[in-house]
């Protein structure tokens, strides 16, 4: 008998990309901001990061051993929630919570709902909001980085906020109305903050990295960005102005949008699939970011809140916004033309 | 009809998605640059009854008879169909069923050359095929057996047939060839230009069009030229961006017109019709010399030992056309027929050559399907689908068994390009679910068609 060839369907060619090779090109671009806070922040964010990736990993192959599911850690994507959580924890974040909060992020907000590719909510920031709840002075208290101890000196005196642990440029925008940082200050990130989220210029090369690599689209990070941008100016009318903290700029630069825009509210799972919807799901994380920001006093920071909720509509922008397929048209009704 | 597209500058429209498949232009070069070789004629050819889109035809030979090259032995009264005819002089050996690249059996005459290569009496050349009636024409291209040669087969002789209250005012001839590896179309449009040009103008004439227009991929620069050089002010000659799958139908009338096919709709609905190279060179040949269709050219490429540009006779068996290119390399690992974008992996070589073959590759064994892995709703399906669907919520549906939902998400607008799987990092097999989907959903659309004729609500 001739021999008989394996018939797999058509294409018979197959692009290089991988899930594995995309998750490889999230982590790659989290490089510069990792690298920063780990300059920054000192040994204890190296041990923040270290201690996410590997329980992370760790609760992702234990729970797929335990479920008798495939067990895809090689996918790569339990490591860059792990990083992702990091990112947004405080340097000061003990080990314990770090493990717990990986433990959240991969198990019960990921693998409960089906594993990769089935979750409602960002890991990272479901996992974040669970310890925020939980330990609420622990994920508030950050720490003095490098560098920018004159700066503080001020700021501790003018808000008699102790100088070893402090607050962020958002939490001081709620009781200073006038910014203790500079502009350069804020994009190049010597300033407390979330362990990720401090360096702008290391969160934008990354985020062009992913651009140009295709890994994500601008429609998210763009319409996130200038949509806070653009209520904050049309609401305090001034973009910088000697630093005012309620300023359009200083609102941009602060607080973890840059990182929100570019890695979190990007997630492929819980982000609407059409540039259409892309865009009204950055869109509506700039307004719920800003509603957050601006009337609620007691909470300065809302990227966590507002890309949640906006994980919640994902469903339905999907469902309301599909694509105009090729050719919808009323039947002889000419398309096109000039 | 408004039409206000700017033909004479040369450009061209981006369809939407698409992509650039890896290696196409370095596969293509294995072959580009060698001219036909003509491989021989087997002792034993099986041509199957039905080679084509529509009623199979009916058998008007049995054992025993004897055939004369090109004489007619399967004819149907059907529209859409096509005649098929002996692609050799010799002996009816058996009717029997035989199996078919695409794995179906279909009853098949099978004839023993004779190795005389003669020319059944009946046919005779034409001088006179200016003067004829369109009708005439048609009916010729049909008794002919031409049908659409770069993958279809739908009867030219009914894509040539304007329908009642239709008409036709731009005619593209499909030079586009975006598959890897083939190289048919490239050859064709550079050795035989003249009768590519005359068969255009032939068909340019039965189907009353304004405009001919050539759509050539810009990989090709030395196929544009040489048509160019031919068609002088006869027709227009496009250069396109190279992108798959520009050669589609609909593709391509996008790109060149500016115009898009109505759902569920044929090319004539907005005053278009299609050729492909091939099957316009076979035109002018059957018009002209009154010869049916019983040879074409197939690129033989991949891992066989000498990658060849062929002309093969209508019912070769495959088989014998990869040992003419010096059999298969050891690291083959499947083989294909047609393109590796929509071409169909074949279990077996023992089948024969049909009309539609463009094709015929050895690949490695990285062409198998990757194992699946579960959807990371990444949208890169869905940003590159040429006919804008959401295959990855297809498949999601599909693979519940949800046919309604399936058939609500426009499922039966798929044209099964592959690009969706191509493109899918977790490497699912969704063009194979589309096709799936498109057979389970078909009686649930028909019936919601059915209730509310008039409506094409979004899902």
């Amino acid at each position: 008998m001739a021999k008989r060839w394996n018939a797999s369907s058509s294409p018979h060619w197959r692009d290089a990309s991988s899930t594995a090779s995309l998750m490889r090109d999230v982590c790659v671009a989290l490089i510069p901001a990792l690298g920063f806070s780990v300059w920054y922040f000192g040994r204890q964010a190296l041990t923040v990061i270290i201690v996410c990736v590997l329980s992370s990993v760790a609760a992702e192959y234990l729970y797929q051993r335990h479920a008798k599911k495939p067990v895809r850690v090689n996918d790569w994507s339990a490591v860059v929630t792990g990083l992702l959580l990091a990112m947004n924890l405080p340097p000061t974040a003990p080990w314990w919570m770090c493990a717990i909060g990986s433990a959240i992020a991969i198990i019960l907000i990921k693998q409960i709902f089906g594993g990769i590719g089935q979750n409602f909510l960002n890991p990272a920031l479901g996992a974040r909001t669970i310890l925020m709840i939980s330990w609420a002075t622990l994920m508030t208290a950050t720490v003095v980085g490098r560098g920018s101890g004159e700066a503080l000196d001020a700021v501790s005196q003018a808000t008699s906020v102790d100088a070893l642990t402090q607050a962020t440029p958002l939490a001081l925008s709620l009781v200073n109305s006038r910014s203790p940082y500079t502009a350069s200050q804020l994009f190049l990130g010597t300033v407390p903050g979330m362990l990720g989220e401090t360096s702008k210029l290391a969160l934008l090369i990354g985020g062009a990295y992913l651009l140009v690599r295709r890994v994500i689209t601008w429609h998210i990070p763009v319409t996130f960005i200038l949509t806070v941008f653009v209520l904050f100016l049309i609401q305090t009318g001034t973009v910088w102005e000697d630093g005012s903290s309620q300023s359009a700029l200083y609102q941009t630069l602060s607080g973890g949008l840059i990182l929100s825009a570019f890695f979190m509210a990007t997630d492929y799972v819980t982000s609407p699939i059409t540039p259409l919807g892309k865009a009204i799901m950055g869109v509506g994380c700039g307004l719920i970011l800003w509603v957050i920001r601006a009337f609620n006093p007691s909470y300065p920071e809302g990227c966590s809140f507002a890309i949640l909720f906006m994980n919640l509509l994902t469903p339905l922008i999907n469902r309301a916004f599909r694509p105009i397929w090729f050719g919808e048209t009323k039947a002889g009704e000419v398309k096109g033309g000039a | 009809m408004a039409f206000a597209y700017p033909f004479g500058n040369r450009r061209s429209r981006k369809f939407p998605g698409g992509v650039h498949p890896h290696g196409c232009e370095s596969s293509k070069s294995l072959t580009s640059g060698k001219a036909f070789e003509a491989a021989p004629i087997p002792d034993r050819l099986i041509i199957p009854l039905s080679q084509h889109i529509g009623a199979p035809c009916v058998c008007l030979v049995k054992a025993g008879d004897t055939v004369n090259l090109g004489q007619m032995i399967g004819e149907t009264s059907a529209f859409v169909s096509a005649p098929v005819h002996a692609s050799a002089s010799g002996r009816v050996l058996s009717v029997a069923p035989c199996m078919l690249p695409n794995g179906v059996s279909v009853p098949s005459v099978i004839i023993d050359n004779d190795y005389e290569d003669r020319w059944d009496p009946s046919i005779a050349p034409d001088p006179d095929v200016a003067q004829r009636e369109p009708q005439v024409l048609i009916a010729r291209v049909r008794a002919a057996g031409i049908v659409g040669m770069g993958g279809a087969a739908f009867p030219t002789a009914v894509k040539l047939t304007v329908p009642q209250g239709k008409s036709i005012d731009t005619l593209i001839i499909n030079g586009v060839e975006c598959e890897p590896y083939l190289t048919v179309d490239h050859r064709l449009m550079l050795e035989r230009t003249g009768d590519l040009i005359d068969g255009a103008k032939l068909a340019q004439r039965i189907v009353n069009a304004k405009r001919l227009v050539f759509g050539i991929e810009a990989n090709k620069p030395d196929a544009i030229a040489a048509v160019r050089k031919a068609a002088g002010d006869k027709a227009e000659v496009v250069e396109l961006p190279v992108r798959y799958p520009q050669g589609g139908e609909k593709q391509l009338i996008y790109a060149l017109t500016g115009r898009s096919v109505p759902l569920g709709g044929l090319p004539s609905a907005i005053g278009a019709a299609v050729l492909n190279i091939s099957t316009t060179i076979e035109i002018s040949h059957a018009l002209r010399t009154g010869r049916p269709l019983i040879e074409r050219g197939i690129t033989v490429s991949g891992l066989v030992r000498e990658p060849k540009n062929l002309t093969a006779r209508i019912g070769t068996p495959l088989v014998d056309l990869i040992e003419y290119c010096g059999g298969l390399r050891e690291e083959t690992g499947k083989i294909i027929l047609g393109g590796p974008m929509m071409g169909i992996a074949l279990n077996r070589l023992e089948v024969p050559l049909t009309k539609n073959s463009s094709g015929l590759l050895a690949v490695g064994g990285e062409s198998i399907a990757p194992d699946e892995t579960p959807c990371i709703r990444c949208g890169r399906c869905t940003r590159s689908c040429p006919m804008r669907l959401q295959p990855a919520i297809i498949d999601a549906y599909a693979r519940k068994r949800m046919w309604e939902e399936v058939g609500a998400n426009g499922v039966l607008n798929c044209i099964e390009c592959g690009v969706c799987t191509y493109v899918c990092p977790a490497k699912r097999q969704l063009t194979q679910m589309c096709r799936v989907g498109k057979k389970m959903a078909a009686p649930f659309v028909k019936r919601a068609q059915g209730a509310e004729p008039t409506s094409k609500k979004k899902a």
